[in-house]
């Protein structure tokens, strides 16, 4: 199958870029909503790399009936709906978090955050 | 069937159970109750756990009568009740202490969401420890992680929420990456049974998406169980958590992180025919000796006395990678009986941190952070949170007649059993340090005056109580190694019939 080699790993490919894709964006970012962004594609990356190689093309539903003969795997579907759940959970926390870090700090940037962090730890040591 | 045979499966549903009821109730004290009885009631099935397979070995629990490696199967090694234990342990001492403890740290209206929170954190750590399937790892990792963020987010420093967010992504990365590295496992095998994959990768040839799996579940599980370099958010989330909320998680989420590294090299990965090729072993031994040494060096130069502990944990979960990388019997014993001894002797510093903050909190006002400048001649006024304090940080120093003594003896041993005795002057000259930090506390709080006319006293009996049997634990398992080095024996035992 030397001639589909792209295309026969074609799913994996988009996983992996989305994979990187979204793991640069957390790191690279310094806006708390922008690296939120970047979890979340990054979290959605797993998702595919469960979901595609479980689908069969013209495979359906494990139903035990005489004119069905291929069957998609059900299980990493499964799996997904939980992780999905779980990735929506954290993205809410997160943001909610983001919200309260806003109304405290009076910003989202990360770079800001520190220095007023660093500002606040100074004039405890000077304090003391 | 009686109840004692669904004891691994109440261990998780009930503290579960209470996390909703709590918030239902909408009323700290109801709230308080349930998801105490929750966790006493956890308590008590680990116990009863632990007896079972002391005379049974291993027990396997079918979730709805559904057969491993079809249904998801609840298994209980001599390992696994051991941590159940100290999690249960931990929450059923440190949920009675919150209800004083959080009264000027959290505001009243948010008691109840507090309590429901900390009662997720318990069933998901729980949930981790007793599961036999890889996915739902996975699941519950994620349920004691995110309430894990609430919890340290309720802290009421601002920058409790930067550190809450920062713990957010890096736990979740390091979550993702476990399942990246579970898809790559069930890829390759179809199954997502712990045991059931064990058997089937011995088969698998040494191929790369073996060893992404390895790589990816290894560097996950070690971020959240803050494995030098990968501690960064351990410190800020520490410092400005809320007192019960540290002594918690420093005793237990941690813990459990290296049980799951356990549970995944010795029972997944431990038959396959990559892992020897692979310098596993030497990377942990130089990742343990950096934390060890640079944490807690990093811990001596601290002025905040939470954030000096939370550098000194660094260091200790050194300790317990370190015996992990002798890949011996004797060394894997040393890890899992520092896990507990360090577990109980940290919960005590920050239990008694707690109270110390509590007292020095002027006209209930909100607990100030414990910097030095305000432990002067502290021991005068606060005898007894001082010398608790003193005691466990004798353990973590590792003086004879304490927990600490009993686990990193072993580690020696361990280590001398080798023949790398340059380690055994690793781990004394690592002590060394540990005693300089805690040297830091009693000269500030026994040896410095304090600042005229203070008044305050004692911290109040309901936080103090809790943290001094702790402090009794660790003088009591540094006395009675049969239960701690026992029950670690037989576990690490068992790890490697496996992997034999």
């Amino acid at each position: 199958m030397s001639s589909g080699g792209l295309f026969e790993h074609f799913t994996y490919i988009v996983t992996v870029f989305l994979m990187v894709a979204g793991l640069y964006v957390v790191i690279s970012r310094g806006n708390l909503i922008k690296k939120l962004v970047g979890l979340a594609v990054f979290q959605t990356s797993v998702y595919l790399l469960y979901i595609a190689p479980g689908k069969l093309i013209g495979g359906t539903a494990p139903i035990l009936a005489p004119q069905y003969t291929v069957y998609s795997n059900p299980l990493p579907h499964v799996l997904i709906l939980t992780a999905i759940v779980v990735g929506v959970a954290t993205l809410a926390l997160g943001l909610a978090i983001t919200v309260r870090i806003k109304e405290t700090y009076g910003t989202i940037e990360e770079d800001e955050i520190t220095a007023a962090d660093n500002a606040v730890q100074a004039t405890e040591d000077a304090k003391s | 069937m009686s109840l004692s045979a669904h004891l691994p499966a109440l261990q998780v549903v009930l503290p579960l159970l209470s996390a909703p009821l709590a918030v239902l109730l909408r009323h700290g004290g109801f709230a308080f109750v349930i998801v105490t009885a929750g966790a006493w009631a956890a308590f008590a099935a680990a116990i009863g756990l632990w007896l079972q397979t002391g005379e049974v070995g291993v027990i396997s629990y079918h979730l709805g009568s559904w057969a491993p490696p079809w249904g998801i199967e609840y298994r209980v090694d001599r390992l696994a009740s051991f941590v159940l234990l100290l999690v249960s342990g931990t929450a059923a001492i440190v949920l009675p202490y919150s209800r004083t403890s959080i009264e000027r740290e959290i505001p009243r209206d948010l008691h109840y969401l507090y309590y429901a929170m900390f009662g997720l954190c318990l069933a998901g750590l729980l949930g981790i420890t007793i599961t036999g399937d890889a996915f739902n790892i996975f699941v519950f990792l994620e349920i004691s992680s995110l309430s894990t963020y609430v919890l340290i987010a309720l802290g009421r420093d601002r920058r409790a929420l930067a550190a809450s967010y920062r713990y957010l992504i890096m736990g979740t990365i390091g979550a993702t990456f476990f399942v990246i590295g579970i898809g790559f496992l069930y890829l390759m095998t179809g199954t997502l049974n712990i045991v059931d994959l064990g058997e089937r990768l011995r088969s698998v040839p040494d191929s790369r998406p073996l060893l992404a799996a390895l790589a990816f579940i290894t560097v996950g599980v070690s971020l959240k169980l803050a494995l030098f370099p990968l501690h960064q958010w351990l410190p800020n989330a520490y410092t400005y958590a809320p007192s019960a909320v540290t002594a918690f998680l420093a005793a237990t989420a941690t813990k459990v992180s290296v049980y799951v590294l356990i549970r995944f090299w010795f029972s997944v990965f431990g038959e396959t025919l990559i892992t020897p090729k692979l310098p596993l072993p030497e990377i942990l031994l130089l990742l343990s000796l950096l934390a060890m040494f640079a944490a807690s060096f990093t811990a001596i130069f601290q002025d905040n006395l939470k954030r000096l502990f939370a550098y000194s944990s660094i260091g200790q979960i050194g300790y317990i990678t370190l015996g992990l990388s002798f890949d011996s019997v004797s060394g894997t014993t040393a890890s899992i009986v520092h896990l507990f001894n360090h577990g109980i002797t940290k919960a005590a510093i920050f239990l008694l941190i707690g109270g110390m903050v509590f007292a020095l909190a002027k006209n209930n006002a909100v607990p100030p952070a414990p910097t030095f400048d305000r432990l002067a001649g502290l021991a005068k006024r606060m005898p007894l949170t001082c010398f608790g304090i003193v005691i466990a940080g004798l353990s973590l120093i590792g003086v004879p007649g304490t927990a600490g003594f009993v686990s990193k003896w072993y580690l020696i041993l361990a280590a001398m059993e080798k023949g790398q005795f340059w380690i055994v002057g690793a781990i004394l000259l690592s002590s060394l340090l540990a005693v300089t930090y805690v040297w830091r506390f009693v000269e500030v709080a026994y040896f410095k005056p304090a600042p005229e006319g203070t008044t305050q006293q004692e911290a109040p009996l309901g936080l103090l109580i809790p943290a001094w049997i702790l402090v009794i634990g660790t003088i009591w398992f540094g006395l009675d190694t049969s239960f701690t080095v026992g029950t670690a024996t037989e576990a690490a035992l068992q790890l490697f019939k496996v992997g034999q």
